[in-house]
This record gives structure tokens, sequence and C-alpha cells, in this order.
């Protein structure tokens, strides 16, 4: 076991100094003053008292109220804990906020969440009350609030998402935006316990999918819609032919020699029947750009989760294959989560995920309740797409099916 | 500092109301307040990406500090003259404290740094985990790299072709769940793999994720490379009279998770019983009385969050180990598969770090250029890969189902007499 400092490092309690890094650093002698591979702070000393007192020994938790739990140690201990959704993308006078809340309620400790929820910790009724109330006080200047308290239960809980636009380079969406979007909507879903189990959602701004966008109950991914542009005249300069070549995982890309003025040069050519969008021969090279401001958008994937309660983790599937960028609110894609959302809220049983849900009923009849469009861009013809085929005469006659008399 | 220049920024203001905390309202007041024009830039150039439905920033940028190969991410604006203060704007990866918990004392002190070295805007967390500082200038990185280690006793995390940096759930800290002690593991790897975190020497990323138990708080099942899930392979431990306080509605299932529904009264046949994956379980109405065949449990848990003060996972604890999962790029996403059903996790987890370093062996050998691990292992083939590769016992845990085809490549050592044939021999049994 590594040694456990006790209580947090003494270094962090002396002044951030701004000239002591161009005092140590010497541009001439790099090795000089460099500390290096030292890794994280040892998690030890952020412990709260007791935390550490009864680390692996706890007997139990409660929900008390939504965004509230209560976890008994077996020790007798009791720690409660108060969640709040944070916008994960924030500045150091919010995380300083945080700061003074941790330090007036919480002896200066806090924690934050897998998905970008901050928790508080005290151990005393009395604190708990005081520091419920003064989050709830706590506004933005235009009326957000700045700590929602939630996040517990069966609730939607915060968004893992990505960087989008404000600092992505192959984002097809934003991220910050659209989450806000959907939890403004969303919001009194946050902060209580009334779905029929946790509804996880995710956003990715590509499919690179930083996140588990793929494992989520409901998630937005960005997607594009138009195959790269070549420039030709930029292309041998700043990429790796070959390795571009490579990167096309339907291999639509082939090398080509160009007239670029008068003179012969070395690109590339892609065969844009064969292009599904995916944007890594952009990845690995700048003169294949795929953005496009029309071409762009979203496609919405349901049905996925992680936890390995009651079914096994299963992959998120696509059920709206495009919806257009529409900055700042994204009314269309907000829409259609919060309709399935509560679709689902309406229909499912006690306990079960949406994916759960939908397996009980079947995709076709999913498709009904939620009034959305089935077309030919739903049906996989990727990898394993045979798999998707159904190989039964199982299923359920919904509106989408017309009895056939003749066929010509 | 002089006089800041402000943007007209109508799309972004819009994202001001509604009562979800709005990062738009934080960033402005942080930039009255600071002075600070990277915030107003940035707010300007995203008001153009929404305007434009595209994203202004120019590919990649490879920047970074003296002998790490990852930890920033370089990033320039492709509208430098409209917005000079975020001509570069490049991201720094902290490595955070294990299960994410913190000392103000600590915070406050990065923050310090960031307003002075950075665009005092960060993302507490990352995906893979890390602490970001999201913006600043190539100047800088040396700075902030040394504020970091000489005040802040902390390290840049993983980027590009390397291992990123490891990330677990809240494990033993507040967890009575968690089977092993996650924050410990993660803690003990990244110290052991410093160089694998910061020199990139691998075909590709390398995310290891530990889960304290199969409800997988990190998502390690889906994320993680190399997924590390605690279990156990004892007896769920029973209060049987907590057992019949929940029947008898004292205590409220799930932690009191469904509070704001009237779903009735709880029936442990319907919602424990029945739900059951493995139907290993009986409610003995007559004697009041639960009973689980633990031969037959296949640790989904559900029985276990339902009644979290009635049931816990055994005694005889450990993990499964899982490798491969990954997102979509490029050969469609893949969940990790078991690799090792059950694995004792004691300090200094040796053999977690031996089992690692066999499969870097094998991959930065035989992984081909951007092939993540889980891809390498779909096209050697899994049995291929815990048989040849780890030199481990191929076991039915090991699939969801044989085979359905015959198609094997048998080995020729496997064959009675070899392959080597007479064809002479064989034209005299079989004239042509």
């Amino acid at each position: 076991m590594s040694e456990r400092p006790e209580r947090p490092d003494p270094i962090y309690t002396q002044p951030y100094d701004p000239t002591l890094a161009e005092k140590l650093y010497n541009p001439q002698k790099p090795m000089e003053n460099r500390i290096t591979d030292i890794g994280p702070p040892h998690y030890w000393q952020f412990l709260p008292p007791v935390i550490q007192r009864n680390y692996g020994k706890w007997k139990s938790h409660e929900i008390i109220q939504p965004g509230v739990l209560k976890y008994k140690a077996h020790s007798g201990e009791v720690v409660y804990v108060v969640r709040c959704g944070t916008p994960r993308l924030e500045t150091t006078d919010y995380v300083r906020e945080i700061c003074e809340i941790a330090d007036k309620y919480c002896d200066g400790y806090v924690r934050w969440t897998t998905r970008n929820n901050v928790e508080f910790h005290v151990t005393d009724e009395e604190k708990l009350r005081a520091l419920l109330e003064d989050l709830k006080s706590r506004k933005m200047p235009n009326g957000a609030y700045k700590f929602p308290i939630g996040g517990t239960g069966a609730s939607v809980t915060n968004i893992v998402h990505t960087q989008g636009w404000i600092h992505c380079h192959t984002a097809a969406i934003d991220a910050s935006g659209v989450v806000k979007a959907i939890m403004d909507e969303l919001f009194d879903y946050f902060g209580s316990h009334k779905l029929p189990a946790q509804v996880r959602l995710a956003l990715a701004c590509c499919i690179n999918m930083c996140g588990a966008v793929h494992c989520s109950d409901i998630a937005v991914v960005g997607i594009h819609r138009k195959p790269p542009l070549v420039e030709d005249e930029r292309l041998d300069k700043v990429c790796e032919i070959p390795l571009v070549i490579a990167s096309c995982p339907l291999g639509a890309i082939k090398p080509a020699t160009v007239e670029v003025a008068g003179e012969k040069r070395k690109s590339v050519r892609v065969n844009v029947d064969r292009c599904m969008f995916c944007g890594n021969c952009y990845t690995m090279c700048p003169a294949m750009p795929i953005s496009d401001g029309q071409g762009d958008g979203l496609a919405l994937v349901v049905g996925g989760k992680v936890s390995n309660r009651i079914t096994p983790p299963t992959f998120s599937k696509v059920v709206i294959p495009f919806i257009p960028n529409e900055p700042p609110r994204w009314p269309t894609a907000v829409k259609w989560i919060k309709k399935i959302l509560e679709i689902y809220s309406q229909n499912a049983r006690k306990y079960e995920r949406v994916g759960d849900w939908i397996q009980r009923i079947g995709w076709e009849k999913f498709f009904e309740l939620t009034d959305i469009p089935f077309t030919w861009h739903l049906i996989d013809d990727y990898r394993l797409a045979y798999d998707t085929y159904r190989t039964s005469v199982h299923f359920k006659f919904t509106s989408h099916v017309e009895t056939v008399t003749d066929f010509e | 500092m002089g006089e800041v220049k402000k943007h007209d920024t109508p799309l972004m203001d819009d994202l001001k109301s509604g009562p979800w905390p709005s990062f738009v309202d934080d960033i402005y007041s942080y930039a009255e307040r600071h002075k600070k024009q990277a915030c107003f830039d940035i707010l300007g150039q995203m008001e153009l990406s929404y305007k434009n439905k595209e994203t202004h920033w120019k590919h990649g940028g490879i920047v970074g500090v003296f002998g790490y190969g990852g930890g920033v991410i370089g990033r320039y604006s492709d509208q430098q003259e409209k917005f000079p203060a975020i001509w570069a704007f490049h991201t720094v990866r902290v490595n955070q404290p294990a299960a994410k918990w913190y000392h103000t004392s600590a915070l406050r002190k990065l923050c310090d740094m960031w307003d002075h070295r950075g665009s005092g805007i960060m993302n507490l967390h990352g995906s893979t985990g890390d602490i970001i500082l999201l913006g600043t200038v190539t100047e800088q990185l040396e700075y902030i790299f040394y504020d970091l280690g000489h005040q802040l006793k902390m390290d840049l995390g993983g980027s590009g072709s390397n291992l990123r940096t490891p990330e677990c759930c809240m494990g033993m800290s507040r967890c009575e769940w968690s089977c092993i002690d996650t924050q410990d593991i993660v803690y003990e790897l990244t110290m052991a793999f410093q160089d694998e975190l910061h020199r990139p020497a691998f075909p590709y990323k390398f995310k290891i994720k530990v889960s304290g138990c199969p409800n997988d708080c990190v998502a390690a099942i889906a994320r993680a490379d190399f997924s590390v899930i605690g279990t156990w392979r004892d007896r769920i431990k029973i209060d049987q009279e907590a057992v019949r306080a929940y029947v008898g509605g004292e205590l409220k299932p799930n932690a009191g998770a469904h509070s704001d529904r009237d779903w009735g009264p709880f029936d442990i046949k319907k919602e424990v019983i029945d739900l059951c994956p493995t139907k290993c379980m009986f409610w003995d109405e007559g004697q009041r009385k639960l009973y689980i065949n633990d031969a037959e449990c296949n640790r989904c848990m559900h029985c276990i969050n339902v009644m979290p003060e009635a049931l816990w996972p055994g005694d005889d604890r450990g993990a499964v180990i899982l490798m491969g999962a990954k997102a979509p790029i490029l050969e469609g996403a893949q969940l990790s598969t078991v690799i090792i059903p059950f694995m004792k996790l004691e300090p200094p987890y040796d053999n977690l770090k031996n089992l690692l370093y066999k499969v870097w062996d094998y991959w930065m050998e035989h992984g081909k250029n951007r092939e993540r691990l889980g891809e390498t292992i779909q096209r050697i083939g899994l049995n291929r890969f815990i048989v040849d590769v780890l030199g481990i016992k191929p076991i039915p845990q090991h699939v969801k189902e044989p085979r359905s085809n015959p198609y094997i490549f048998w080995k020729e050592e496997e064959v009675e007499g070899g392959w080597t044939r007479d064809v002479a021999e064989f034209r005299k049994r079989h004239p042509a």
C-alpha cells in the first residue's frame, strides 16, 4: 500500500508565487530545476477525516431526498453528501465559489463525480440544512442556479460531454451549449426521482466519441455528411500520403498525381460513394477538412448502458440519423430527447433502463410510440451488420406494416 | 491591464437564461472581473461558430514541455486577427487525484496559477478524468509545468499514443460495495507507469479504468482498453432482519431512488426475485426468509442495489480483468472482453502490473499504427490473444457462446501425422 499522507500537503497553504517559475526555468539549460514524473497528488491527503476513518468500512447508504445521500459506516458514523450539477466548462471564479462553500461547511474538502457533479460532505443535519439553503440561494447574474441539487436515483443526471466549438478542431457540433439547452429543458428531471430508473445522457461532438456516448440511455453524437475537401496545393506539404490512405477504414482514398499551377504534385482522391464521413482522414491530414455548416449536425442514439445490473452492458442504437445544427438552443434535438424521455417514463416498468424497456417492447413498438420515422439510414451496413437483421418471425404488427397483396 | 475589447454575442447571450448553470454567464462574469481579453475573445469566436455552424480551430498543433510527449493539446484559432488573445489556446491536462477528491487549499492555488498563466477557464473534469486547463499560449507551457511541479506537486496527464491518465470510481472512500481499493490501485499504477504516461511509445492511446463493483460507475467496460471491475466469488451477505424490513415497507427500496412516484408497495417477488437474471433467488413467505443460490448468481448487483441495508457483496473479493473497449472509430465500438475472470488485487498489485507489461510488449510489437488493443485482439483472434500471447487457459467464461462455424485454424502439431503427405501414396489409394 502506498504511504498515506494524513493531511493536505502544507505546500498548498503557501501562497502561489507568480514569479517563481521564471526564476527556476532556464531555456538554455532545460534540465535545471526540472521536476518530472512525480504523478498526481496522493488521494489520501484530500479525504475528509470522517472518510479516512471509515475508508472501506461503509455499511449502507440512503438517498434522503433528490441530490442528498446519507452514508452509514459500521462504526456508527454518518456522512451526508449533497450533489450539485456543474457546467463542467467553468472559470476559476466558479471553482473558488465551490471552495468558499467547502471551506464554510465541509472543512475544505470537496469531490467531483465521474459525471461532472460536485459533492459536498457534512456530518450533521444542522449543517446539512444550512448548506442546502445556501446552495439553493446562489444564482448567476441572469438567474441560472449556480449549484442545482440533484443527480441521484431515478433522475436525469449531468451530461457527460466533450469540448465542442470551445476547443475542438474536429467538432461537428458544439458541446457545452447543447448540454445547457438540454439540461434547461430537462431541469425538473435532474432534481427529482420520478423516472423508472436512472437515465444517463451523454454528448460527443464528433464520432471520435471522447466519453461513453456509445453506452448511454440517450445520447447525442455530432456527425458530418459531406466528404472531405482535398487541398491539392497543400496536401503533400502537410500530410503523409501513405498514412492518409491507410487511415480510411473503407479504402476510399487513393493516391493521385495532380497538376497545380502547371506543376505536378502528389495528392489523393476520395471515392465519395464509399465515404462514411468518419473524419479519420482529417485527423491524419489537415489538408482534408470535413466540417461544413450545412453538412454537419447530430444523430440521436438510445438504449445503451454500462452497468451490469439485470442485463449486460449494451451499445446505444441510432434512432434519428440526422438533426441539423440549430444554435443557440438546438430546439429539434432537445424536443426529440424530451419526447423519448417522457414516452419511456410513461411506458417503462420500475427499474427498467431505456434499453431494457425497448428490448421488452421491441424496436418496432419504440418507433411507433415515439413517432420517430424509420428510414433506411437506421439499418446497419457496416461491420457485423448481419447481427442486427431480424432472422425470426417474432415481430409485432405496428403501424409500419402494410399488408402486401399485389407485388410488381 | 489595458482596455478590453468586447464582442457582440447575441447567440451566446441566449445561453445565459434558463435554470441550468450557464457557462456563458460564468465566463462573462469572470472576464469582466479580471479584465481578461482571452475570455471575451473565446466567446466571440464561439459566437462565430454558432453563426457559421463550424469550428474555428485550426488542425492540431504539436506543442509540449521538454522531455514529455503528451499532456498538452496544441490549439490555434483560424480567426487570429479578430480574436488575437486566443491566437493560441492550448489545453493542459493535469493528472487528477484518484476519485477526484480535493482540499480547497490545493484547488485555490491551482486557480491562482491558472489566472496568472492562462485563460482562467477549465474543465472539472475531462472525459478521461484529468483536470483540464483550457487556453494558454506556447510561451507559458514550461512555466506552467514548473509551477505544477514546484508549487502544486502536480503533474501532467496523458495525451496522444501513450497511457492515458488512469481513472477510478469513488471506491472504498464512500461506497459499501467496492470490492477492491480502486483509488489505491489507480494511484499505484499511475506512479508505476509514469514513463508510459508521459512518453508516447504505443501504437495508439491506452486507457485503464477501475470500478469497484459491477455497477461500473466509471464506465470501465465501455471506455477502457484495460478494464478492472471489482467482484466477489463467495456468497452474498444477507441480513434477514433487514430483508423483512424491506418487505414490510419500513425501508425504502433502492435507497429511496424512486421516491417521487407512486410505484405501489414494495413487492420483493416482482421487484427482486423475478428480475434476477439467473433466477437464483427465492423468498419463502412462510419462513419470511430470503434464499440465494450463490453458485448460480452472476453478480449483476440488482438485488444488492434494491436492498442496500440487507445485502452486500461477499468477502472473497477481487476483480474481473477485461480488455479492448473503445469508441466506434474505426472498426466500430467495442466493449471490453473478459480475460481474467477473477484476480486477487493486493498492494503493490504486481500481478496486475505484470499482466499490463505482457499486453504492452505484444501490442507495441504487433499493433498497427492507430490500432487500439481491442482491434488488435479482433484481428488476431481472441483465442490466439489469450492462449498464445498471454498464456492463459481458454475457458467458457471468455465467450458468450462457442463459435457456430467449424472453420478452425488447426495447428499442424494438433493433427496426427502432421500435414506433410505423399501425393503418390494418395493416388495409389485413389486413382485419378
